[in-house]
């Protein structure tokens, strides 16, 4: 009887608490939600832990040292997902309306399962999603998909940055004739993006369009690398992601391949993607709308009001200015900006999601307003609309010593206007697919 | 030929490797017919307790000492908690546990010890060896080389000590064993332990090669196939079943594999095993199983 | 379930007309009255989205491998891979065969499923044990890879995903919450029943003799290998339509990565926790497996007013998770459907003990 009455009691103990935590507590206050479905465990989790630190660390700047957005205080809130689909909806339910009243304007899934996931949802619910640097290419379209924002580059986009660096690197696009391209690619949604514009671009420019795929999670590559080996390609462009970075970089080494020639892609720029392959790592390249480096003028306020002070979210501070750390406070600063934008339009005060999308789709950022927020040089001029909801498409490209990276050219813009048929086409496509009107841009 | 020959040799010596887990399979399975799905985990354990006694500043003996006290601290706990208590239970019973077992260790390494990717420097440099034409990873053969060294010292324990002639005797008869004194649950410990130790080696040694991190502990599905087509019951077709699967994936990844798509490499092995069941139950070495009713 | 003990008439010369008396059950009929009307009248998306329609859809993928490894004894590792071949089965045929209602689309998701696990099914014949879970594994990884590899299963989506089609029956429209979670609901309870209905019968009774020993059954004139190939396709056939169901009412998108050996490892632990051999155990280990995470989390965030981190929560739950198994496994190998079943016992004939 003992160990049955206890084993009740603690299920209503349990019962209570959840109630407890599931009743939300309403408040009015002037306080915007940020919601942070982040992950920190998992196969991924060590890309993922130093982008929460920049995002957390510039809201809490905007809040300690601008007061908030206009004096709109930002709040938020973690949620892990492990970068799975289904604990990313779980997360997106449990934000969607808002915390203690304060509401939701723009989300990140921060996760390639969860943004497909939630592409639906969120269109439903009237949320805007930013997916930057990864999620639906066609989403470019906006008037086929309103509520979603791959913004600033997406892997369309990158594919052709990447090749118009090599072109640059060759002597001009005329020589990219007869040159030998790989990818070495994910085996994943992510990884297979690149393949419609590279085969389009192959056929334009003339080049050997290689593709070599690494099964998920890809820490075993002698296979492939060895493949690379026998067919010598003149580049490398290394399209994959986690673990498989670091084992790429470091079996390229053992198959004597070039390092110098590998070029990574965003989600293989870090230095938590090089820092594992030791030596071997020396001289990567790797493509990036956010390029590391603690020099950006953003970064000393962050420093000066964060970092010493001791509330920033890092763990270790020599991740204070990694690719990843930054690209933390680039999203975050495109949300921020983009409440901005929409708080000109509707007034000063915490916006819905349908408000969050308005200031999205007319978000501008120029260089001088990136001078004013301390992102310039770090970002680049980024300008949505309804039917563009990418924006810039532009990448750097940088180069780890071994210690740090060092940028080795300016901003690298992608040909869009050569993929933009093809992700029309596709959006086209999802819209028959679904049966989905377009919206009509010269309207709104 | 030459690629044909570099990816055979290739392949052999990575194959090493899964030797070196499928190895710790195997001495669980015989001394206590336990299935071990958390051999994966307790090489991510070892190796990561390495790391990070590496970056407190312990000297590489030190750290390597620690770690395998570590070890056989948790081979002691895993006997007297999971182990003890699930005696003559099924073995599928025993399978999950170890299951739940991967679950605890897995949450206790990332959470004590963090998620991030750590370089793991064994001071072996990676750089290709060129006999004739042929290359050659020179990592990888030393590798090999380490791998046939712990394979020995097992040979040696297993054959020369008391201990190993205990353990060879639970593994024979498990009744009879008890019967003449001897203490299963003491056999069980130092096996465990053993399996760690080797784990541990494993684990640096992959490592050194990928970086220490979460997905080391996913070797174990390597392992699996290795062991069907070795056997369960022996350490000979462990390794022999490791050489098998390692050369077999590169050479299919490198000639099949373009013809199909590639990254094949997930299933390829577990594939050759399905072939290899089908023509021998229980294994190339493994013990013929007669049941009655 | 409780057990009905069969009567046998009072004379032994006549046969007993009816072996299971059929009880008129209240409470049944009550909670599905409060999961029909109640829940979706009171649920917001939150519990619909969140909560009730993963759970749901886990129960019945719970309920499939149950019928495989819990009734028939065969342990499989690949449920996630079967569930993969019925929501990329159903996307296809609703996305290739013009016209066709969903539920055929559904059921044939399911049979294309249950065709796929008779394959792999077929070594059960010959071997057993560990060597039979390492085929499921074999299932499982290629079954992620074909899905992941062959572009026309996803209809060259360059991002390799598939997404739901318009969800709907007989021009209503299920593609709300509560649309998606009656659809759930109304898959389940119908498998449910089916599922009930089965292990009580001839090929259930088999089942359960295999299980117990296979030997033995044959020598009683089992057809065992027929009857193992036969589980291997009704469990796949169930996980079929719990993977489309995953993919379609739940996730509204899937890929090749979201039936992965994490989600086999996640239906397993269904059934070790909930119950091996027991269909509410399905259920309630399914509970169990989706509401403790949930709990945890919200706890975290309440207790400690979200200043712990995430990530250790995330941990802490991985050893939770591992040591309830180990718990379950030593103490109640028969897990929480004994457990409770044990506890309404007791509270029914309290207060007299015996």
């Amino acid at each position: 009887m003992h160990a049955t009455l206890k084993r009740r009691l603690a299920a209503i103990g349990l019962a209570l608490g959840a109630c407890a935590a599931l009743v939300p507590t309403v408040q009015a206050a002037n306080e915007q939600f940020f919601p942070l479905a982040t992950y920190r465990v998992g196969a991924y989790a060590s890309s993922g832990i130093p982008v929460w630190a920049g995002m957390i660390d510039y809201l809490r700047y905007i809040n300690e040292v601008e007061g908030g957005i206009n004096g709109v205080k930002l709040v938020w809130q973690e949620c892990e997902t492990e970068w799975t689909a289904e604990k990313g909806i779980e997360c997106y339910e449990r934000f969607k309306n808002g915390l203690n009243g304060a509401p939701v304007a723009v989300y990140q899934p921060n996760g390639a399962p969860a943004a497909y996931a939630l592409a639906d949802k969120a269109e439903a619910d009237r949320i805007p999603l930013i997916t930057l640097g990864y999620g639906r290419t066609e989403a470019t379209d906006g008037r086929v998909f309103p509520y979603n924002f791959p913004a600033m580059l997406t892997f369309y986009s990158e594919a052709s940055a990447f090749i118009n660096y090599v072109a640059e690197r060759e002597g001009g696009l005329d020589k990219l004739k007869g040159k030998k391209i790989a990818t070495v690619y994910h085996d994943s949604a992510y990884g297979r993006e690149t393949q419609g514009p590279l085969a389009l671009l192959a056929q334009k420019y003339g080049f050997e369009n290689i593709q070599i795929a690494v099964a998920d999670p890809g820490n075993e590559q002698a296979g492939q690398w060895r493949q690379v080996r026998q067919l010598k390609p003149d580049w490398v462009f290394l399209r994959t992601w986690g673990v498989s970075t670091p084992v790429a970089i470091k079996t390229a080494a053992r198959f004597g391949y070039p390092v110098e020639r590998i070029v990574g892609d965003i989600w293989a720029s870090s230095n938590e993607d090089v820092l594992p392959a030791g030596e071997a790592g020396k001289g990567y390249l790797a493509l990036t709308p956010y390029p590391g480096g603690a020099d950006f003028d953003i970064h000393q306020r962050i420093r000066q009001h964060i970092l010493d002070t001791g509330k920033s979210d890092l763990k270790d501070p020599k991740s204070f200015g990694s690719v990843y750390y930054n690209s933390g406070l680039v999203n975050a600063a495109i949300a921020v900006e983009a409440i901005r934008t929409a708080q000109q339009h509707f007034g000063n005060r915490p916006l819905n999601g349908e408000e969050g999308r308005w200031g999205l789709e007319h978000l501008d950022l120029n260089d001088a307003r990136l001078k004013e927020i301390g992102f310039l040089g770090l970002m680049q001029p980024l300008r949505l609309s309804c039917s563009d909801h990418e924006g810039g498409g532009a990448a750097k490209v940088q180069q780890w010593d071994g210690q740090r990276w060092n940028l080795i050219t300016d901003w690298v813009q992608a040909d869009r206007a050569t993929l933009r048929p093809l992700i029309d086409a596709k959006a086209a496509e999802y819209a028959k697919e679904k049966g989905v009107t377009a919206r009509d841009c010269a309207a709104q | 030929m030459n690629f044909f020959l570099e990816t055979l040799i290739g392949g052999l010596l990575a194959g090493t490797l899964y030797s070196l887990v499928a190895i710790g399979f195997v001495l669980i399975y015989k001394a206590s017919g336990v299935f071990n799905f958390a051999q994966g985990t307790m090489l991510l354990f070892a190796a990561l307790t390495f790391v990070s006694l590496r970056e407190q500043g312990l000297s590489f003996a030190l750290a390597l000492l620690l770690t395998v006290l570590v070890m056989i601290v948790g081979a002691l706990l895993i006997e007297r908690l999971v182990l003890r208590p699930l005696v003559n239970r099924s073995q599928i019973t025993l399978f999950m546990a170890t299951l739940g077992l991967s679950f605890i260790i897995e949450g206790l390494a990332q959470g004590l010890m963090g998620a991030q990717v750590r370089a793991l420097d064994l001071g072996i440099e990676d750089v290709p060896l060129f006999v004739g034409e042929i290359m050659i990873s020179q990592f990888d053969l030393i590798a090999a080389g380490v791998s046939a060294l712990t394979v020995a010292v097992l040979a040696l324990l297993f054959n020369k000590t008391r201990i190993g002639v205990a353990l060879r005797a639970v593994a024979d008869d498990t009744r009879a064993a008890l019967s003449l004194g001897i203490n299963l649950n003491r056999i069980w410990q130092i096996v465990w332990a053993v399996a760690g130790v080797v784990g541990l080696v494993a684990g640096l040694l992959w490592g050194a090669r990928q970086g220490v991190q979460f997905s080391l502990s996913l070797v174990v599905l390597k392992a699996l196939p290795v062991l069907i087509i070795g056997g369960f019951t022996s350490i000979g077709g462990a390794i022999v079943g490791g050489l098998i699967v390692g050369a077999a994936e590169n050479l299919a990844e490198a000639y099949i594999g373009p013809l199909i798509g590639g990254g094949i490499t997930p299933w390829f092995a577990y594939f050759l095993a399905l072939i290899f069941l089908y023509i021998r139950p229980s294994g190339l070495f493994g013990d013929r199983i007669i049941e009655r009713v | 379930m409780t057990a009905t003990v069969p009567r046998l008439s009072a004379s032994f010369d006549e046969a007993p007309l009816t072996l299971v008396r059929r009880r008129w059950r209240p409470g049944l009929l009550l909670l599905l009255l409060v999961a029909f009307v109640g829940l979706p009248w009171l649920g917001n998306d939150y519990w619909l989205n969140a909560i009730l329609i993963p759970f749901l859809v886990l129960s019945l993928a719970g309920l499939g491998l149950n019928l495989l490894t819990g009734y028939t004894g065969q342990t499989s590792v690949g449920a996630a891979g079967f569930m993969a071949v019925g929501a990329f089965a159903t996307y296809g045929l609703l996305l290739r065969v013009p016209g066709l209602p969903l539920p055929l689309a559904l059921i044939g998701g399911g049979v294309i499923a249950g065709l796929v696990g008779l394959l792999f099914g077929i070594p059960s014949s010959r071997i057993k044990g560990f060597y039979l879970m390492v085929t499921t594994l074999a299932a499982q990884f290629f079954l992620e890879w074909v899905f992941a590899k062959f572009p026309w299963f996803y209809n060259y989506a360059s991002s390799g995903t598939i997404s739901a089609p318009r969800l709907e029956l007989f021009g209503h429209n299920l593609g709300t919450p509560v649309g998606r979670y009656l659809l759930t609901l109304s898959c389940v309870v119908l498998l449910t029943w089916v599922a009930v209905n089965l292990v009580r019968s001839q090929v259930g009774r088999n089942w359960m003799a295999i299980r117990d020993m296979d030997t033995a059954a044959a020598v009683i004139g089992i057809a065992v290998e027929r009857d193992k190939r036969m589980a291997f396709a009704v469990s796949s056939f169930y996980l079929g339509i719990a993977g489309a169901l995953w993919a379609f009412a739940y996730l509204g998108t899937a890929s090749a990565g979201s039936f992965d050996i994490n989600r086999s490892f996640q239906i397993l632990f269904i059934i070790i926790i909930g119950g091996m051999g027991s269909i509410a155990g399905s259920f309630i280990g399914a509970a169990f497996i989706s509401l403790v995470p949930i709990l945890l989390s919200h706890a975290g965030q309440w207790l400690f007013n979200g200043n712990v981190d995430a990530g250790q929560l995330q941990n802490l739950q991985k050893v939770l998770f591992g040591g309830l198994i180990i718990w379950f496994l030593i103490k109640e190998p028969e897990g929480l459907a004994r457990l409770l079943g044990d506890l309404r016992e007791r509270i029914r004939v309290w207060p007299l003990r015996f």
